[in-house]
């Protein structure tokens, strides 16, 4: 038939809900937004720089990368930028060019790509970037050291490293309300603890980040908390200010979350999100971190795979 | 195509097309000068047809081209056999395609007429198993799986689509009389009628205890309907058959009485048109008839690229040229535009957890497609449930990554049959 209209033959379904990679990244971008432009508020133009900086890096490293291993280009689908500006709201606004530039390097190549691009990474590539700068360039990353010469209208103490050093008398003068509103210092985007709730609070509403994780993580860190300060409230701060200083909130609307690293079962997701805020929480009081979100990160993402053996026994399975 | 709620969570809900309130008759669309029938071909190649290009056919004559072996179809209208044609149907299903060019003068074939006084199983799979609704008869009547249950569907398996609903309210009288006769014949312990949840009532009468299912997608397939209305789980691998349920269309118990009662085998089947823009419309022609004829008549134009299929959105096959005939099965016609249908894309699985949090089978879905693409298929049978997929597409339906996850789950299970024949037939 030399004149028919070509019709063209797919497989069912032929629908689809319309969802893409992409939007879910624009709308991790949109989650972060508050706690990000907080920052560059607070922190003024060297925020602005880092972010711009880790944001544009991330980019060119996964486009690089893409093009030297004669891959597909994926830079078009957004997780390379959320990629960049979660690193760089986890940085110091003072953090020097090649801290960032190197770390979005880590972040990109090491994290991601060499275990073959999106979707495959065992580890948030975020926390094995901070983890590994952590203990590279440690006064790169202690936000007293790094942040001495900000001017700030409230007493500028990293209030993880001030309780651990001093207990909690040393941090008396931090009130919830000051933690809610960004009235602490530490990473670009991780002080302001409202933005970062309404954030996370948007991404769950929207299905993008899957609340049960964030829901249990944030229990282990207040449970854990809880039971620590009980036991000696003068060296253990609460679980208020547990969650709500250092990275405990973007690590858990932000960094736990991250597709590829994390289960999605329930059960899985409770444990999961729970063994990281109960990790999180040892390292913080007992451990040798100020902070051990990325690491509790690192750790529930090694355990992922084996929880996510617990599922729900599928229809007609009788063994 | 339908987009996620503001608030993305939970699953999407897809209601089913309701005829509630629909009562217009179906639009009779007579065929144009001929159709065309897909008669199953045996496997050897060179087997050889029993009629001529040319011999004479009367409306409702039995055609066995092959014999008994390859089934049988029913001739729609008298006139003659203008082409035999083989005909590639979805995963390596061989078929001729009869032509048959329509004589206005319509005379009855009078086989059935004369053996229907006598009502029998044997009677019925002679003549009815090719009837508009596809009753499965040649299941019926052994020993060794006996069905226990009659399961009459009211119901659609699939979006948009509203004919079984429309032939169960509109033709109450037929698929009274066979579910009459089927309990007769194959000894059918009990009768279920499947309506909507909502629309129960009215349908006691016929012969059978009404049943409602959920409107929303997928509750209305087999497998769900079993578990969720029975509360019986079929086993991953088997059919609900196995447990002594039978599962037929509205419109096959419909086929069955009015054929008994009449003499006459019905030729004509009801189906839902759905055009672009999605509305739906009831259609009832000659089985046979081109697809092109059907849709000429209500003036749906195709354009390049568009995609025509045979089914709804979710479940339906989509066929190559508009010269594809409404078969005894076909409850809908879909054409949908370029834009508005899914593309699949090669895009890894971002492990969003989306297709699990769907699946009706609680099937691990983003671990089961690493297998399906790595085409580990026995791996994926044996440790994450590829038998259990009901095969509804939701997965796919929301698939981030756009992975055509149902077409991969179709061809692995297609895969698995094959080489199980193969090994049966060389070991």
């Amino acid at each position: 038939m030399p004149n028919q209209k070509k019709l063209i033959v797919s497989h069912a379904p032929f629908w689809h809900n319309g969802s893409r990679v992409t939007d879910r990244s624009r709308q991790v971008l949109l989650g972060a937004a508050p706690a990000a432009l907080f920052g560059i508020y607070q922190f003024g133009a060297p925020a602005l720089r880092v972010l711009a900086l880790a944001m544009a890096s991330a980019v060119l490293w996964e486009f690089a990368f893409t093009r030297v291993a004669r891959r597909p280009a994926s830079v078009g689908d957004g997780t390379a930028a959320v990629i960049g500006l979660l690193f760089g709201m986890l940085l110091p606004a003072s953090a020097a060019w090649w801290v960032v530039v190197t770390g979005t390097f880590i972040a990109i190549v090491v994290g991601r790509q060499i275990y073959g691009g999106i979707g495959a990474n065992p580890f948030n590539p975020v926390a094995v970037a901070v983890g590994i700068l952590l203990l590279s360039w440690q006064r790169q990353m202690d936000f007293d050291i790094a942040l001495v010469s900000f001017p700030f209208d409230f007493p500028a103490l990293y209030p993880l490293s001030a309780v651990k050093a001093f207990g909690t008398q040393a941090i008396r003068h931090i009130s919830m309300a000051d933690l809610l509103l960004g009235r602490q210092i530490g990473g670009i985007g991780t002080t302001f603890g409202l933005g970062l709730i309404v954030g996370g609070a948007y991404l769950m509403l929207r299905g993008v980040i899957r609340w049960e994780i964030s829901v249990s993580f944030l229990a282990g860190v207040a449970v854990t908390a809880f039971i620590f300060n009980l036991a000696n409230p003068a060296k253990y701060a609460t679980a208020g200010f547990h969650l709500l200083t250092g990275f405990t909130l973007i690590g858990a609307f932000f960094l736990a979350t991250e597709d590829s690293s994390s289960p999605v079962n329930f059960f899985p997701m409770l444990i999961y999100g729970a063994v990281g805020g109960i990790i999180t929480v040892l390292i913080r009081n007992i451990g040798a971190f100020p902070d051990g979100v990325v690491y509790a990160v690192l750790v529930i993402n090694l355990i992922q795979p084996l929880l996510d053996k617990i599922r729900p026994k599928a229809l007609g399975k009788v063994a | 195509m339908l987009k996620k709620p503001v608030s993305g969570r939970g699953k999407p809900c897809l209601e089913y097309a309701r005829t509630t309130g629909r009562l217009d008759l179906p639009v009779h669309v007579p065929p144009a000068g001929s159709v065309t029938l897909l008669h199953r071909r045996p496997a050897e190649l060179n087997a050889i047809p029993a009629l001529k290009v040319g011999a004479a056919v009367k409306t409702g004559q039995r055609l066995a081209l092959y014999g008994d072996a390859a089934g049988y179809v029913t001739v729609p209208v008298t006139g003659a056999i203008a082409s035999l044609a083989p005909f590639e149907g979805d995963f390596g299903r061989r078929y001729t395609a009869v032509t048959i060019t329509v004589d206005p003068q319509e005379t009855f074939d009078e086989q059935f007429a004369a053996a229907r006084s006598e009502v029998t199983l044997a009677t019925a799979s002679a003549f009815l198993a090719a009837a508009p609704g596809l009753p499965p008869l040649q299941e019926m009547g052994n020993a060794d799986r006996p069905l226990k249950t009659l399961v009459v569907c009211g119901i659609d398996d699939d979006l948009l689509v509203f004919t079984q609903q429309h032939v169960l309210s509109a033709r109450a009288r037929d698929i009274e009389k066979g579910i009459h006769l089927l309990k007769e014949m194959a000894g059918f312990e009990d009768v279920v009628i499947l309506t909507p949840r909502e629309a129960v009532q009215g349908y006691g009468r016929i012969g059978g205890r009404v049943m409602g299912v959920a409107t929303t997608y997928p509750h209305t397939l087999p497998e769900l309907v079993m578990a969720e209305v029975f509360g019986r789980v079929v086993p991953a691998g088997r059919t609900c058959g196995d447990l002594g349920f039978c599962f037929m269309r509205a419109e096959a118990v419909a086929s069955i009485g009015a054929a008994f009662d009449t003499g006459r085998i019905p030729v004509t089947k009801v189906l839902t048109v759905i055009a672009k823009d999605g509305v739906g419309r009831l259609v009832e022609t000659t089985v046979g008839t081109p697809i092109g004829v059907v849709l000429t008549h209500f003036g749906i134009a195709l354009e390049e690229g568009d995609r025509l299929v045979l089914g709804g959105p979710m479940r339906g096959t989509a066929a190559y040229s508009p010269g594809q005939p409404v078969q005894p099965d076909t409850d809908a016609v879909m054409v949908l535009d370029a834009a508005r249908a899914a593309d699949g894309s090669d895009y890894p699985c971002i492990n969003c957890g989306d297709c699990v949090r769907v699946c009706p089978a609680r099937i691990q879905v983003n671990l089961l497609v690493c297998y399906l693409e790595a085409g580990k298929y026995q791996d994926a049978e044996e440790a994450y449930d590829l038998l259990s997929c009901v095969e509804c597409g939701l997965c796919s339906y929301v698939c981030v990554s756009k992975i055509p996850i149902l077409q991969y789950i179709t061809l692995a299970k297609y895969e698995l049959t094959r080489t199980r024949q193969a090994e049966g037939t060389n070991a």
